[in-house]
C-alpha cells in the first residue's frame, strides 16, 4: 500500500513536468498562430498574445489575394521538394542495394567512396564557384535538384543497413529461379522496404521543403525563390527599411515604402502557410522515425 | 563475423572472370547515377576547395586564370583579432552544444521512458517533435515574436510585472543563452527519439528481475537504462566534434537576424564564410572553409580513434 502511494507521487510530478515542458513548445506556436489572426492595429498596439485580440482573417485573405509572389514560391517549393525527394530516394536506394550485397566486388571501394563525403565537405564557396561558374546551374531550377540527387552518404548507409537485414534466403531463391540482380532489386527488395523508403522520403521532403539557403546563395531571379527564402527576404527587407526610416534617410518617401511593406500579421500568416503542410503531415510519419533512423544503423 | 568468412569462401570458389560476371555489372549499373552524382557534386567541389585557397581567386578569371599566391590567404586568419574572436565563438559554442545536446536529449528520453500512459506518451512526443519540422526561418519569426523589443511576448510579461522593456537585439551578452534555448527547442524531439527507441529495445525481463531484487526507479535508470545508452551517446558525441569548427549556419545566421551589433557573441566561422561569399572575397572565405573541413575531419577521426581504443564496439567506423 505504501509503495503504491509513492509511485503515484512520482507519476504526478512526472506528468506535471511534461505538461509544463510541452507548454514551452506550444506557447510560441500559439503566439504566431494568434498573431496571424490578429488585426494589424491590435498587433502593433497590444503586441503578441495567446488569443487574438481582434480576430480577423484579413491577413490570410491578403496573402492569397495579392500574393502572386507567394503562390509562385509555393509552386517552386512543391516542385523542387517533390521531384528532389523522389529522385534522391530512387538513386540513393539504387546505390545502397549493391553495397548491401556480400558478393559485390566493389562494395568496399564504393562504401569508402561515399563515406569520405561524410567526413570532408567542400564548403560553401568552392561549391558556389563550381556550380555557378563551371556548371552554370545557378539561377535555375536545376540547382534545387542536381546537387542533392545522390541523397547523401548518411541516407545511403541507412538504406544499406536495412537491405542487409532482409532474409538472405529471399535472394537465394530468387537467384535459383534465374532472376537477375536488377529484377531482384526492383521486384523484391523495393516492395519489402517501404518503411525505410517512407522514413527517408519524409526526412528528405522536410529538408527540401524547409530549404532557404539554396535560394539565398544561388538564386537571383525572384520567380525561383522557395517559400522559406521568400519569408526570410521579407523579414530582411522589413529590417532594412525600418533601419533606413529610423536613420532619417527615407524621411520623404517613407510613406510609399510603408505601403510596400507587408504588415506584421501578414508575415505571421505566411509563416503558418509555409510551415503548415509539414506540421500537418508529420504525425502520420511518426511511427517510421525510429525505424530506419537509429544511428547504430550506420555502423558496420 | 564467422558468417561473413564463410560467404567470402563461397565466392572465392565460384569467382568468375570479371568480364563474364554479369551480376557485378548490373549491380554497378545500379550505382552509376549515384557515382556520377557524387563525382560531379561532391568530388569536383572538393578538388576545387583544395586549390582556391592558394590562389588570388577572381570570379571572372576562373580557377586556372587566377594567380597562385601560396599561403597568403591563410596568414591573416591567425593574426586578425576579429578572426580570433570568431574562432573562439565557434569553438566555445561547439564545445557547449557538443555536450548540451546529448545531455538534454538523454534526459528527455529517460523521462519519456518513465511515462506509462501510452496516450500521454504519444501526445508528449508529438508536441516536443514538431519544431524539428519547421524551417529555421519560421523559428526565427517565432523567436522574434517572443523577443521583439517593441511588442514581443517577453516584454509584455516584463512590463506586466512592472519592469522595463528589454531589447535583446542590442545586448550581445544575452545570445549564448537564447541560442542554446532555441537549439534545444528545435532539436530535442528527434534527438531524444533515437535514445528513446534504444531504450524501448531493452529486454523487459531485465527490469523485472531488477524489481524482484528490490531495485528502485533510480537504480533501474542508473544500472540498466543509462549503460544501455552509452554506445549511442558515444556515437553522437563523435558525430558532434566537428561542431568545434563547424556550427549550424542556420541557427547563427537566422536567429540573431544577422545584426552586426551582436557579432561579438553570434558570429561563427560558417556565418563568416557566407559573408565572404556575399562580399565576393572568395579566396579568403575558401581558406577559412578549407581549414574548417580539414580540422573537422581530423577531429572526427581522432575522436573515433579514442573511442575505438576505449571500447571498440562504440566507435563509428
Amino acid at each position: 500500500m505504501k509503495k503504491k502511494k509513492k509511485i503515484d507521487g512520482f507519476n504526478i510530478v512526472l506528468h506535471l513536468f511534461f505538461i509544463l515542458f510541452c507548454a514551452c513548445f506550444i506557447i510560441p506556436l500559439v503566439l504566431v498562430i494568434s498573431a496571424s489572426f490578429t488585426s494589424e492595429g491590435a498587433l502593433a498596439l497590444g503586441g503578441f498574445s495567446l488569443l487574438p485580440r481582434e480576430f480577423t482573417l484579413e491577413a490570410y485573405r491578403s496573402a492569397f489575394a495579392n500574393g502572386e509572389r507567394m503562390i509562385r514560391a509555393y509552386i517552386v517549393t512543391i516542385a523542387q521538394a517533390g521531384l528532389g525527394t523522389f529522385l534522391a530516394c530512387v538513386i540513393c536506394g539504387m546505390m545502397a542495394y549493391p553495397l548491401s550485397r556480400t558478393n559485390f566486388r566493389f562494395k568496399g571501394f564504393l562504401t569508402g567512396f561515399i563515406f569520405i563525403t561524410m567526413l570532408f565537405s567542400a564548403g560553401m564557396i568552392p561549391r558556389y564557384i563550381v556550380f555557378a561558374k563551371y556548371y552554370g546551374i545557378n539561377d535555375s531550377f536545376l540547382i534545387y535538384i542536381l546537387p542533392v540527387i545522390t541523397g547523401g552518404a548518411w541516407n545511403t548507409l541507412i538504406f544499406r543497413t536495412f537491405f542487409k537485414g532482409l532474409p538472405e534466403s529471399l535472394f537465394e531463391s530468387a537467384h535459383m529461379d534465374g532472376a537477375k540482380e536488377l529484377t531482384v532489386f526492383f521486384k523484391i527488395v523495393v516492395p519489402l522496404s517501404t518503411p525505410v523508403f517512407a522514413s527517408i522520403a519524409f526526412m528528405t521532403l522536410v529538408t527540401r521543403w524547409n530549404d532557404y539557403s539554396t535560394s539565398m546563395i544561388y538564386i537571383r531571379d525572384e520567380k525561383l525563390y522557395t517559400l522559406q527564402f521568400l519569408l526570410q527576404r521579407i523579414m530582411k527587407e522589413a529590417d532594412f527599411l525600418k533601419n533606413l526610416a529610423n536613420s532619417g534617410e527615407l524621411a520623404g518617401i517613407v510613406n510609399i515604402e510603408n505601403m510596400l511593406l507587408p504588415s506584421e500579421n501578414l508575415k505571421y500568416a505566411m509563416c503558418i502557410i509555409a510551415a503548415g503542410p509539414m506540421l500537418v503531415i508529420f504525425p502520420f510519419f511518426q511511427k517510421y522515425f525510429s525505424q530506419g533512423l537509429t544511428v547504430g544503423a550506420v555502423k558496420g | 563475423m564467422r558468417k561473413e568468412n564463410k560467404d567470402n569462401l563461397k565466392i572465392v570458389v565460384k569467382k568468375k572472370s570479371i568480364w563474364k560476371d554479369t551480376n557485378t555489372w548490373s549491380l554497378l549499373l545500379l550505382c552509376l547515377p549515384a557515382i556520377i552524382g557524387y563525382i560531379l557534386f561532391y568530388y569536383v567541389p572538393i578538388a576545387v576547395s583544395l586549390t582556391i585557397p592558394f590562389r588570388d581567386y577572381k570570379f571572372s578569371r576562373g580557377i586556372l586564370g587566377s594567380a597562385f599566391v601560396g599561403l597568403k590567404n591563410f596568414k591573416w586568419i591567425f593574426t586578425s583579432s576579429s578572426m580570433l574572436e570568431i574562432i573562439r565563438n565557434t569553438f566555445l559554442y561547439g564545445l557547449w552544444f557538443m555536450f548540451l545536446g546529448p545531455f538534454t536529449n538523454v534526459m528527455l528520453a529517460l523521462l519519456l521512458f518513465e511515462v506509462r500512459n501510452r496516450k500521454a506518451l504519444k501526445a508528449y512526443q508529438t508536441v516536443v517533435t514538431f519544431p524539428n519540422f519547421m524551417s529555421f526561418v519560421v523559428v526565427g519569426f517565432i523567436t522574434y515574436a517572443i523577443l521583439s523589443p517593441t511588442n514581443g511576448f517577453m516584454n509584455q510579461i516584463i512590463t506586466g510585472l512592472g519592469g522595463d522593456k528589454v531589447d535583446v537585439y542590442i545586448k550581445p551578452g544575452a545570445w549564448p543563452l537564447i541560442l542554446s534555448l532555441v537549439n534545444i527547442w528545435k532539436h530535442i524531439g528527434m534527438g531524444s527519439m533515437m535514445y528513446f527507441a534504444s531504450l524501448m529495445g531493452i529486454d523487459t525481463s531485465l527490469f523485472e528481475a531488477a524489481e524482484m531484487d528490490g531495485a528502485t526507479r533510480w537504480h533501474k535508470m542508473r544500472y540498466i537504462s543509462i549503460p544501455h545508452l552509452v554506445p549511442l551517446i558515444c556515437i553522437y558525441i563523435i558525430l558532434g566534434v566537428d561542431q568545434l569548427v563547424g556550427g549550424s549556419f542556420d541557427l547563427f545566421y537566422i536567429i540573431p537576424r544577422d545584426v552586426p551589433l551582436l557579432y561579438d557573441t553570434t558570429d561563427i566561422l560558417s556565418t563568416y564564410v557566407y559573408r565572404a561569399l556575399a562580399n565576393g572575397t572568395y579566396a579568403m572565405g575558401a581558406a577559412v572553409g578549407l581549414l574548417q573541413s580539414a580540422v573537422g575531419m581530423l577531429l572526427v577521426v581522432i575522436a573515433n580513434l579514442i573511442v575505438k581504443k576505449i571500447s571498440p564496439d562504440n566507435s563509428l567506423f
